[in-house]
């Protein structure tokens, strides 16, 4: 028999663990550790979050002009979907309804264009009923939802090499918002948060990891390329509060790759 | 209500992974959602994403994750029979364990905490009792 949910949350509080005495994990332990995209690689609302605690930044101020859809190379809409997703994770912080009906109108067109699941057509519907009832906390789950359905449906259709790019396209996305917000309105607590180097080897290697065909894409080629950069950039010592100078580097960096990626390339 | 019910539906497509869910993985990802339900109840937010896999006395299961310093997380953990009593800790980038807030009921097992520092943490899963079976992580965070 389970224990009613309040009894649980009384439980939960009843116990706290010194850890002082524990053993330490050796490396060659920590290096066997799993790692997966559907939990190691977090969602933009959960940067999002963190960037809220020390005040509510300006999220309207974080919109973005609209972007084109209609890319006809794969790997750069998987990319622009992984964006465009984040933008939707901004639209509910800045509890925009409009916004996110509009930004998840794109997503879907992005997600046929990629041939995923017609279930997904459903998602849009879902958003459309939160956004209209400011379901804000219900969006967030529909979003991280949406994505992983999209992910889902490209494992199904032999689109593996797909699915890190999506996860890539939202984790640049995330943190050119996020490094900017900080940038206007400095503080060492909301600087914090950009520090992920462990987070972007994972991401790095997982596109190192793709076919040949896709990983020679000269969109992803650059974008590989510049995240060995931006992994540098990120790897703040942990206990000290990276500087204005620090995140304007990880901002330009990010701002410079997020901008080849949505960039529609001139027709033939 | 109607989320949770998407959740559970999400788990019968596999989405973790392209092969389809075993039973014993499904069983498990609805017993740890009926725990980290609770931590939505306090207004945590549910990851989507879960993990499942096999754990065994003596053998820990660990689980490489990003976390954003300012945050409140609880990591919850659910096991199937023939395991008897789960356990759960975390540890930092240079494996020092972490303290941590602790929930340990038999089969499930939850604990939580807020990273004063941005980065990656390992989640440890252990059977303490009872024999090989099959675990689902997911957490919460706000």
């Amino acid at each position: 028999m389970y224990p009613s949910r309040a009894v649980a949350i009384m439980l939960l509080s009843a116990v706290a663990l010194t850890a002082a005495e524990a053993p330490r994990l050796s490396s060659s332990q920590l290096a066997k550790a799993v790692r997966n995209d559907a939990i190691s690689i977090p969602t933009p609302g959960e940067l999002f979050a963190a960037l809220g605690k020390p005040g509510k930044p300006n999220w309207s101020g974080q919109f973005r002009g609209p972007i084109p859809t209609t890319y006809s190379n794969r790997p750069q809409i998987a990319l622009n979907l992984g964006g465009l997703i984040a933008d939707g994770f901004i639209a509910v912080e800045a509890q925009d309804g409009q916004q996110v009906k509009n930004i998840g109108t794109d997503i879907i067109k992005m997600a046929k264009a990629l041939g995923v699941s017609e279930n997904i057509l459903g998602r849009s519907n879902s958003i459309n009923d939160f956004a209209e009832n400011n379901e804000w906390d219900a969006l967030q789950e529909e979003l991280e939802a949406t994505q992983n359905e999209v992910k889902s449906s490209m494992q199904s259709h032999q689109d593996q090499d797909l699915v890190i790019l999506v996860s890539l396209g939202g984790w640049i996305r995330g943190t050119e918002v996020v490094s900017a917000a900080v940038l206007q309105n400095f503080n060492e607590q909301s600087a914090k948060v950009l520090r992920q180097p462990a987070l972007v080897n994972f991401i790095h290697s997982k596109v190192e990891d793709i076919s040949p065909e896709t990983r020679n894409d000269p969109l992803v080629k650059k974008v590989s390329d510049q995240l060995g950069v931006i992994e540098q950039l990120v790897a703040f010592p942990p206990g000290k509060p990276p500087t204005v100078d620090d995140i304007r580097k990880v901002h330009e960096a990010v701002g410079h790759v997020m901008a080849e990626i949505q960039q529609k390339p001139e027709a033939k | 209500m109607r989320l949770l019910c998407l959740t559970v539906c999400c788990v019968a497509l596999g989405l973790s992974s392209v092969r389809a869910e075993t039973d014993r993985e499904v069983q498990a990802h609805k017993l740890v959602l009926d725990l980290a339900g609770a931590f939505s109840n306090e207004g945590f937010k549910m990851r989507d994403g879960h993990w499942t896999g096999p754990v065994k006395q003596k053998e820990n299961a660990l689980i490489a994750v990003n976390l954003y310093a300012g945050n409140q997380y609880w990591f919850s953990v659910g096991a199937v029979e023939p395991a008897k009593k789960i356990d759960i800790a975390v540890y930092d980038e240079t494996g020092q364990r972490v303290t941590t807030e602790m929930y340990n009921d038999g089969d499930k097992a939850a604990a939580g905490f807020t990273p004063t520092s941005s980065g990656q943490y390992y989640v440890s899963v252990g059977l303490l009792d009872g024999d090989e079976s099959t675990y689902c992580l997911v957490y919460s965070y706000k």
